[in-house]
């Protein structure tokens, strides 16, 4: 007689766990645990879109409720993907359609999102309630008007940095004339006028409303007018500011603020000019996030308003900071947890911001709870990265670019091995790194050995040799993703730690040294990778030897994709063929 | 070749590359030698010589620095730069550090040590002898002071402040 935990018991203590993590380990210990977890499994996630096949998918997990999906590779956001590379999205929202009528949210990543999609979407889930694509492409403003018409129980529609074919301002229009169960709508990525009449009726008729993200098209006035409407507000984006000032205006505005007492979150903000920022001081105490990244405000404005900030976690905002106004946050924003500081002027002749390392040091220390941080700074020095190591221990995201490539300490001249080794050894919780500057192979030995928790690594124009490679796939045991441009490392490493890139989920890697000829060997070890080459000409033309252009690997159950366009070859699994656009298993 | 213009961009010109292919030993010293070029070659903009055509520098690096698009089309400030006939270098000024035009021309008058005068909508700046222009964003040659501000800053591209003299079918033309 077996000890048996009976399904329905089992299928109760399923019920309080969500993490996906643990939900896989829990279906790995036996057939029937497996069996009751993928019959309880609500929320899906797939980070990798070509890791397995919609079909499995919607097989496996009949009860799915939502579904997450990742398509392209990170470095896609820095224009490093062609178009056309791939990430379609339809082939798993027709999938869905078929198998699991009762998804109810659909969240989608860097993927090619077309109005028919979309149409699929509104027709196919009847319980439809959210929709989040973040940096998507592909669709216009009907497919948008199909999701606003049909989904009656729609409470999420964001479009986060999307580019939108946008066909005017119509799709508002489309949401149902009877109130609407809308909590959150965020458009802001939009560039035409929506009907200010329009916006301030549906904000009327959605009692439950709670975050609204305008696109910079909104007024000023339009803005007063929909706050009024909109009170309880937690988490706004607002239009643009740049329009004159008049006095009338300018107390209506502040009045308008002063009475969305539960306002959280504040972004937009496009070209907001300093005498704007007064009418904001009364939400502040109270917000927990600010985006100013689009705000060219400079100091010492900002002081004025950061100072009353003393509940932010989260601050993202451009380096007309500099140091001096990241001495007030370190002041007055003791609650900190997220800083994100973004270039103002991203060509390098333009380069002259008072935003120096000590920014970031001095946030560091005034900041206990700062966890993550994302910097960008000209040049930066070993002395700032161990000060920063040292204080901040608890750090989980650390990303910080030197924009000068093969930048040294600038105090020292040496490589910034030694900063970046006190951060990995320090930051034992660390998730995140991504590593700018000048850095030798010994910067990777101490990642490789330190850096234990490390899942997402990002390096460009770094080290000497293969070594650092062979440091990097040695150690790192917690590594998911890795993505390098730039480097000069090449076969040796990648081909010795083939085994190591199955526990991953991807390598990207861009003007490096590896050759065609490492490519198909690893493609022939290694069945259950994918190497795609991305190449202006078919690797063939060239000698085995000569290096490939871009390379992106990743682990995938589902064998090579159909879909890869021109300039994508997948090594065929047997060498002799060579490569082909449509891998044959 | 579907490949060869991508995102606009010619991506065989604009790519860094470390050296072609088989030239292992010579990178490294590039490498090396671009380091050290880097770290004299970049300093700081405390003077503004320019010239019309200054050659091609680290910008032209594909993706770099990682910042979305997005950021780098809305926010940079905008810096324009500004000619004199006459003078001996350029300018460059943020045109959102002013809020309307007599902000503007103040700055000019007192940067160049000129005196600009007034706009009028007939007859443009009469007296002084210096004409401020821009080239908006379709290439065209314009009048300060047509437009109201807004539209003039955020289509402005660089200004030149003519000497009266070489200015006079600009004037004749209102």
């Amino acid at each position: 007689m077996g000890l048996r935990l009976p399904s329905k018991v089992l299928e109760h203590i399923l019920s309080f766990i969500d993490s996906n993590e643990d939900r896989n380990s829990v279906s790995l210990v036996c057939k029937s645990w497996f069996e009751t977890e993928r019959k309880t499994r609500k929320r899906v996630f797939v980070g990798n879109c070509y890791a397995v096949s919609p079909a499995a998918v919607a097989k496996r997990f009949p009860e799915m409720r939502s579904l997450t999906l990742k398509g392209k590779p990170h470095f896609a956001d820095y224009n490093l993907v062609p178009d056309g590379w791939g990430g379609y999205a339809w082939p798993w929202i027709e999938a869905m359609a078929a198998k699991c009528p009762s998804l109810e949210e659909i969240r989608l990543k860097r993927m090619v999102v077309t109005d028919e999609c979309l149409e699929k979407i509104a027709a196919s889930f009847k319980d439809f309630e959210v929709l989040v694509l973040t940096s998507c492409e592909g669709f216009s403003t009907d497919g948008i008007a199909a999701i606003a018409a049909t989904c009656r129980n729609l409470r999420v529609l964001e479009l986060r940095e999307c580019i939108v074919e946008d066909l005017g301002g119509d799709w508002l229009s489309y949401f149902p004339e009877t109130s609407t169960s809308l909590v959150s709508l965020d458009f802001s990525c939009l560039d035409s006028e929506v009907k200010i009449s329009d916006l301030e009726r549906l904000v009327s008729r959605s009692p439950n409303l709670k975050s609204l993200k305008l696109n910079p098209a909104v007024t000023l006035d339009g803005l007063v007018s929909l706050l009024r409407r909109a009170p309880q507000l937690t988490e706004l984006g607002t239009g643009s500011f740049a329009f004159q000032l008049k006095p009338e205006a300018f107390s209506k505005l502040s009045e308008a603020f002063s009475n969305c007492k539960q306002l959280q979150s504040l972004s937009g903000l496009w070209d907001v000019l300093p005498e704007y920022l007064p009418a904001l001081y009364s939400v502040c105490p109270g917000l927990t996030s600010l985006n100013l990244s689009y705000a060219t405000v400079r100091m010492p404005d900002l002081v004025e308003l950061l100072r009353r900030c003393s509940k932010l976690q989260k601050l993202w905002v451009m380096d007309l900071i500099e140091d001096k106004g990241l001495e007030a946050v370190a002041s007055y924003c003791k609650e900190l947890r997220e800083l994100r500081v973004f270039p103002s002027a991203p060509d390098l002749d333009e380069a002259n911001i008072p935003l120096t390392e000590q920014g970031l040091v001095v946030v560091s220390k005034g900041c206990r709870k700062l966890e993550s941080v994302l910097y960008f700074c000209v040049q930066f020095t070993n002395a700032a990265l161990l000060t920063i190591a040292r204080k901040r221990p608890n750090l989980k995201c650390f990303r910080l670019c030197v924009i000068e490539p093969f930048a040294p300490d600038y105090k020292t001249n040496e490589p910034l091995d030694k900063g970046f080794k006190a951060i990995a050894e320090g930051c034992k919780d660390l998730r995140r790194l991504s590593v700018s500057g000048l850095l030798s192979d010994k910067a990777f030995k101490y990642i490789g050995k330190h850096a234990k928790k490390v899942r997402m690594l990002s390096i460009a124009f770094a080290g000497d040799s293969d070594l650092m490679l062979h440091h990097l796939l040695s150690g790192c045991e917690s590594l998911k993703k890795l993505e390098i441009r730039d480097c000069p490392f090449g076969d040796t490493a990648l081909l010795e730690h083939a085994a190591k890139l199955e526990t991953m989920r991807s390598l990207w890697m861009s003007s490096c040294f590896v050759s065609f000829g490492a490519c198909k060997i690893l493609s022939k070890k290694m069945p259950r990778l994918n190497v795609e080459v991305i190449d202006e000409h078919p690797p063939e033309t060239r000698p085995e030897s000569s290096p490939v252009e871009r390379i992106y690997i990743y682990r995938t159950v589902a064998g090579p994709r159909m879909d890869t366009p021109e300039f994508v070859w997948t090594i065929h699994k047997n060498p002799e063929i060579g490569v082909s656009h449509l891998a044959i298993k | 070749m579907a490949y060869e213009k991508v995102n606009e961009l010619n991506l065989k010109d604009t790519e860094l590359c470390l050296g072609l292919p088989g030239r292992t030993e010579e990178i490294k010293e590039e490498q090396e030698v671009s380091c050290v070029k880097s770290n004299n070659k970049r300093q700081f903009e405390d003077t503004r010589e320019e010239e019309e055509s200054t050659p091609p520098t680290k910008t032209q690096i594909v993706g770099w620095p990682p910042v979305r698009s997005s950021r780098k089309n809305n926010n940079s400030v905008s810096y324009v730069k500004v000619s004199m006939d006459g003078a001996p270098y350029l300018r460059k000024i943020d045109l959102k550090t002013y809020k309307n035009y007599p902000e503007l021309l103040k700055a000019l008058e007192n940067m160049f040590k000129v005196t600009i005068g007034e706009y009028c909508e007939r007859e443009g700046y009469k007296g002084s002898g210096f004409v401020p222009t821009y080239e908006d964003k379709d290439g065209d040659w314009m009048l300060v002071g047509d437009v109201p501000w807004d539209m003039f800053s955020s289509s402005c591209k660089r200004l030149r402040i003519m000497k009266g003299s070489d200015a006079p079918a600009l004037d004749s033309s209102l």
